[in-house]
């Protein structure tokens, strides 16, 4: 009976890994893949030709994007990291009135839904003079990435024991001080992990991306994944969608799992406890 | 462990109060950098979505709109023959098809999404060698971006060359090849399918931090009396969690209410898929009724304002951390 379970429990563990890990798996079998392979199912991989991958690193406008992906979401969380250390310190250890109700409004922008704000956005855009440039990104993606900064950020810092402060308070420092004296070097951790997590959602943003671009050297990647065509029309080039693919999802996967256990505890925070 | 500070700076009497002024003041400081940038941003967009709702403009005219009314949701006229006509976004099939869409999705997605991760979350609880490899399996499908998912899955549901074809007809599942993402009557379930594999990790992560503060006595204690774990389960272990479910379940509703990206590459162009954001969207940029697409973002965005002041109410959120102190 008991190695029956346990026969059972191992059976569902690996159901659970082999669906999770094979559409991924299969993306790169298929990203090595070239002409009549492709056509053909393949379980096991066999052949290793890079074609693909130099057809997509050798496009003109392929690397632009993931230079345009990364400086966007880069500067995009810069942007939002420097706003939210202060606003949430503010939030977290100073108690004033209205801090409520900008808490409320704070929760109420993240979960915004965002093509709501798409046609004054798209306005705001081309009235700036910014549509079809990175910045048209970096103003938009501030919409998500800077509430679940100051959220996440505002959480953390509630944690921090307070005698600390009272030390620096005491030795008459001014908060500006308490903030990149005491609790930065403190929040580091917390930092690194909410830049990581806002960065992942600028990266993968799609939908402020598609609409406020307009030609292919300043697409970032997911767009250019999502339009990458082949010779025409009928003709889907899979071989090296797999491969752009592969080549902007590793190291995304590598950086969740190596700062896996700081994820958990960064999207546990960011969700709102009852 | 908070209380010594706040009553520190909560203490006028004490020669205090100034300092305590200097510290809101400098509150105020620090936060009006953000708050500008969420006007920007977010509030002054809004506004002006809503304000675009009530013209006419269009895309290639932003500034030409004039004033309509509630012509864009709803506007009728009478023909000679005494038939009158409806138009406007509440009588138009188009919407409510995209509503209907919206809302299978949501809560087939939520429903599946949620009994998978608390599963996987159970199984990730227990213990066994190899745990660690198995979480960070589980992790994989949460970090591909959305749209690389989709392209994954719409060449794995190729109707020609696809293994998922391949796989259900070497079982003896299906007859024939299905073009799973082109026919009407699948392509939902082949949305639903790609989302719930992207999201489960999600819920069960979420889960799984709970279940960790579930005290081990407590099975314990359950096993050593004997009762059947199905019923620990239900009885024990799901009253303490249920509170992180529910918010697994709300975060992942919100965003399945405005599902756009995996639609839109999944399955473009199809009416049997077709949600409020992908309808609002064809409107706003490749129809050119930028009044009317303003229209449908506005209902969208009252749809999830209602949603999450139900939420609020219902949670009685803790905002600012008060009940801690």
């Amino acid at each position: 009976m008991k190695l029956l379970s346990n026969i059972a429990f191992y059976l569902l563990v690996g159901v659970i890994v082999l669906i999770s890990v094979f559409p991924f798996y299969y993306a790169v079998l298929t990203s090595f893949e070239t002409g009549t392979a492709i056509f053909q199912v393949n379980y096991l991989p066999v052949s290793f030709d890079f074609a693909n991958y130099w057809s997509v690193l050798g496009a003109r406008n392929f690397p632009r994007s993931i230079l345009n992906s990364v400086f966007i979401a880069t500067l995009t969380v810069a942007f939002a990291l420097v706003l939210a250390v202060t606003a949430a310190y503010a939030l977290s250890r100073v108690r004033f009135k209205g801090r409520g109700a900008v808490l409320l409004g704070i929760l109420a922008v993240s979960m915004f839904p965002q093509i709501a704000v798409l046609s004054g956005l798209f306005e705001l855009v081309r009235f700036l003079g910014i549509f079809n440039t990175p910045w048209a990104m970096i103003m938009s993606y501030t919409i998500f990435t800077l509430p679940f900064t100051v959220w996440v950020l505002t959480t953390f810092m509630r944690e921090l024991p307070v005698e600390l402060e009272e030390a620096a308070i005491v030795d008459g420092a001014s908060p500006w001080v308490i903030i990149t004296q005491v609790f930065l070097p403190l929040l580091w951790p917390a930092i690194v992990t909410t830049g990581l997590l806002a960065f992942i959602g600028a990266w993968n943003e799609f939908l402020f991306a598609l609409t406020f671009t307009a030609s292919e050297t300043t697409r970032t990647v997911p767009v250019a994944i999502a339009l990458l065509s082949g010779a025409s029309e009928f003709e889907i080039p899979w071989g090296t969608i797999m491969a752009a693919s592969v080549i902007v999802t590793v190291p995304i996967v590598a950086l969740v799992l190596i700062f896996q256990r700081k994820i958990v505890s960064g999207l546990t925070a960011g969700s709102v406890k009852g | 462990m908070a209380i010594a500070a706040e009553s520190l700076m909560a203490a006028p009497e004490r020669g205090i109060s100034e300092l305590r002024r200097q510290r809101q003041r400098a509150a105020m400081r620090f936060l009006l950098p953000m708050i500008v940038a969420l006007l920007v941003v977010a509030a002054w967009p809004l506004m002006r979505t809503i304000y675009f709702s009530f013209t006419n403009t269009t895309l290639s005219n932003l500034d030409g709109g004039e004033w309509v009314g509630l012509g864009n949701y709803l506007n009728w006229r009478t023909l000679s023959s005494g038939r009158v006509i409806y138009r406007g976004v509440l009588a138009d099939p188009q919407w409510w098809n995209a509503v209907w869409n919206t809302v299978c999705f949501t809560v087939i997605s939520v429903s599946l999404e949620t009994v998978f991760g608390v599963v996987v979350a159970l199984v990730l609880n227990a213990e066994f060698r190899g745990r660690a490899l198995v979480r960070a399996a589980v992790l994989i499908p949460w970090a591909i971006p959305t749209i690389v998912s989709a392209k994954m899955w719409g060449w794995m549901l190729n109707d020609q060359f696809g293994i998922i074809n391949d796989m259900a007809l070497s079982l003896g599942l299906i007859s024939q090849k299905i073009a799973w993402t082109a026919n009407p009557d699948t392509a939902m379930a082949a949305v639903i399918m790609v989302d719930v594999w992207k999201t489960t990790p999600f819920v069960a992560l979420l889960t799984l931090a709970a279940l960790q503060t579930v005290p081990r006595e407590v099975y314990e204690a359950t096993r050593i009396d004997g009762i059947n774990p199905i019923k620990v389960f239900f009885r024990v272990t799901l009253p303490l969690i249920r509170p992180a479910i529910l918010v697994a379940v709300i975060f992942r509703t919100l965003d399945a209410l405005r599902m756009f990206d995996l639609v839109y590459v999944l399955t473009p162009n199809s009416a049997a898929t077709r949600t409020m954001s992908t309808l609002a969207r064809e409107n706003l940029i490749d129809f050119d009724k930028f009044g009317y697409g303003s229209a449908q973002s506005t209902l969208l965005f009252l749809i999830i304002a209602i949603f999450v002041v139900a939420y609020l109410k219902l949670g009685r959120l803790d905002l600012s951390g008060e009940a801690r102190r």
